[in-house]
């Protein structure tokens, strides 16, 4: 505003950015000291919650969620929604799962490159309507939401495939672990640690970040908005086909109603892990915590023998608290970086 | 001007919209339906289009009205959540009280059964003053539809909400409460939620059936196929009413075909939504690239494109 005082301007711009690092970080650090907390207690009542085989199938457990959680990051920080995963989880499980029926002995690699393919096919369709049809995701996610599922029903019609179909080598890739940790989780922490560098530190990752905070000034500022968001929509099908695999391999026997619903607690997952829901904030490192977190508590009331239909009360409230908070923290934020910038001048 | 100097083109222009192209589409299902099966024009069959349909259009009004507002994207949600939470937990709701109701007359004995309001119960089963097709949610909707048309085309505050949909700014400067509005809407929209819940609750022995299917998907669907601009600023009550009976006439005579279930009926939904944006985005868009191109001033086709696309964005 002024331009007659422009003190020191070394430390204008540092300052801010080091109290946004430090409400970024304790978001994180909130949702670790939740998590700890939640174990504690529960290990307080109930020992048993902290026994290997538990922890490692809450670890299991957790890796399809965080999976799917990674492609909707991408999709939610540029300000979208991709409320269809829940139905490519469904649709790519089957089909992948099927293959084991259709064509024996047909090598895991193979089925997972099918559930995979499966993905991507529904993400270029809806990245395609979304990105180069000017479509609000909302409303093409939510008309896909249906089309996948109505495609799934059409495909499975009155079969399933059981547990049997399954050869054990596909059933106890859920069940392997490595030095105590399931494989699955090592699998998914991986390609969260290469979203996490790739969001960080590459310029497209950055641009995700522009588009989501400001779209008109990121139009304005020559990023490619299309292919961007084309991109995010592509990655979220292709990570949702893996995580239909996935679910295969955990749950062995696949109908037409498989994953039904999943989206909502991906989006929980997410939302919980500090990504802004109006795009433009969050990291994929904050939604693998969050459906951590959603997958301890709903083991912890498994444990303490409280009923399931708690596990959807309490993550809807985690829900509520974590919306209320982000808004809260980001209209505070936003009020202290007014101050400061008044007190400095610049 | 004289008219004859009119050409045929002009003239018939003011024809050509989406809503004469909903009543070709109205007359061309209903031709479809009577194909099909002679059963389509049957009283019972349209009894059971008009209930099914009938609260589906009654969420579509106050939804329309949101979505010209310009509040596509906090009216989808909020829709989700009325559709999604409130109204299966109305519809129970309201359910366990007539099952109370139910063991107080037994408990009670007969007397207090004629204390019953009678009319509700049948409300789902009989047609609206005696006419066996036509249903009560259908009737309503009819009137409202009319009120609402009429308020919207006709009344200072019907106008401010296209104002506010093409331009928040622009309506506040020019003295709409934009915020009193929206509120107003949000507010009339749980109202009618909550009306069409006990309605709902009413008829759910014959509308059971179209559970299959989520209420949001389907209500968004008739907004956008009434022609009502996703954007903002854009739609009328007619159109939302004539693909109201377009969405429930293709229902019905897609499910009278043997092969044809509830589940593909869901696809269909799910892409007359899609198809219900892109095509008008894709005609403006090409309507900006001719225009560009007949201008002359830009050669380069890549340019023209770049630009008409720019301009299709400008929109929201």
């Amino acid at each position: 505003m002024s331009t007659t005082t422009a003190p020191t301007p070394s430390i204008a711009p540092a300052s801010p950015r080091r109290l946004v690092d430090f409400v970024l970080r304790a978001r994180t650090f909130g949702i670790v000291g939740v998590l700890a907390l939640f174990v504690l207690i529960t290990t307080a009542i109930q020992p048993r919650f902290l026994h290997a085989d538990n922890v490692q199938f809450i670890l299991a457990t957790t890796a399809l969620y965080a999976l799917v959680s990674v492609g909707e990051t991408f999709v939610v920080i540029t300000r979208n929604v991709d409320l269809s995963v829940g139905s490519v989880v469904g649709l790519s499980a089957y089909v992948s799962a099927n293959m084991f029926q259709a064509h024996h002995g047909i090598p895991i690699p193979v089925v997972f490159l099918v559930g995979l393919g499966v993905g991507l096919a529904c993400g270029l369709v809806t990245g395609v309507i979304t990105a180069v049809g000017r479509v609000p995701s909302l409303v093409v996610t939510l008309a896909m939401l249906y089309i996948i599922r109505g495609v799934d029903t059409i495909i499975v019609g009155s079969g399933q495939v059981v547990a049997n179909a399954l050869p054990n080598s596909f059933i106890n890739i859920f069940h392997a672990t490595f030095l105590g940790i399931p494989d699955v989780a090592i699998a998914v922490a991986m390609v969260v640690a290469i979203a996490a560098y790739y969001l960080r530190s590459f310029r497209s990752g950055r641009e995700l970040y522009a588009m989501g905070s400001d779209p008109d000034a990121a139009r304005l500022g020559g990023i490619p908005i299309g292919r961007r968001i084309f991109g995010a929509f592509v990655l979220s099908g292709a990570l949702a086909g893996l995580g239909g695999v996935l679910w295969a391999t955990q749950y062995n026997t696949i109908d037409a109603t498989a994953a039904t619903g999943l989206e909502l607690q991906v989006i929980a997952a997410v939302v919980v892990g500090g990504v802004a829901i109006f795009g433009g904030s969050g990291s994929v490192v904050g939604a693998a915590l969050g459906a951590l977190l959603l997958q301890t508590i709903s083991s912890a009331l498994n444990v303490l023998g409280i009923p399931s239909l708690w596990t959807m009360a309490i993550s809807g409230f985690l829900l509520l608290v974590a919306i209320t908070l982000d808004r809260g923290i980001q209209l505070r934020l936003a009020a202290a970086l007014r101050r400061r910038r008044v007190h400095l001048g610049a | 001007m004289e008219p004859e100097r009119h050409t045929l083109k002009e003239r018939i222009a003011p024809l050509i919209r989406w809503e004469s192209g909903l009543a070709i589409a109205l007359v061309v299902v209903l031709i479809l339906g009577n194909s099909i099966s002679s059963q389509f024009f049957s009283s019972y069959n349209i009894f059971t289009l008009c209930t099914n349909i009938g609260d589906l259009a009654l969420l579509a009004l106050p939804m329309t009205l949101i979505i010209i507002t310009g509040g596509a994207t906090a009216g989808l949600i909020n829709g989700l959540l009325i559709t999604r939470v409130g109204l299966p937990s109305l519809a129970v709701t309201i359910g366990t009280l007539t099952l109370y109701r139910g063991l107080a007359n037994v408990i009670l004995g007969a007397s207090t059964v004629s204390n019953f309001p009678a009319p509700f119960n049948t409300l789902g089963v009989n047609g609206f003053l005696g006419i066996p097709w036509l249903s009560w949610s259908v009737a309503l909707f009819l009137v409202f539809a009319v009120i609402t048309g009429v308020m919207l085309r006709m009344t200072p505050f019907g106008r401010s909400l296209y104002a506010i949909g093409l331009s928040q700014e622009a309506a506040f400067h020019a003295g709409i409460r934009v915020k009193r509005t929206k509120l107003l809407l949000f507010v009339a929209s749980g109202l009618v939620a909550a009306a069409v819940g006990m309605l709902y609750a009413f008829e759910l022995s014959s509308a059971g059936e179209n559970i299959g299917i989520g209420f949001e998907l389907q209500v968004v669907t008739i907004v956008l196929l009434g022609g009502v601009s996703i954007f903002g600023g854009k739609g009328t009550i007619l159109g939302v009413a004539l693909a109201a009976f377009v969405y429930a006439g293709l229902r019905s005579a897609l499910l009278l075909t043997p092969s044809f279930n509830e589940n593909d009926f869901q696809v269909v939904s799910g892409g007359l939504l899609i198809l219900s944006v892109l095509i008008p985005n894709v005609a403006s868009f090409v309507e900006r690239a001719r225009m560009l191109m007949r201008r002359g001033h830009i050669r380069d086709r890549r340019k023209v494109l770049a630009l008409a696309d720019a301009e299709v964005l400008d929109r929201d």
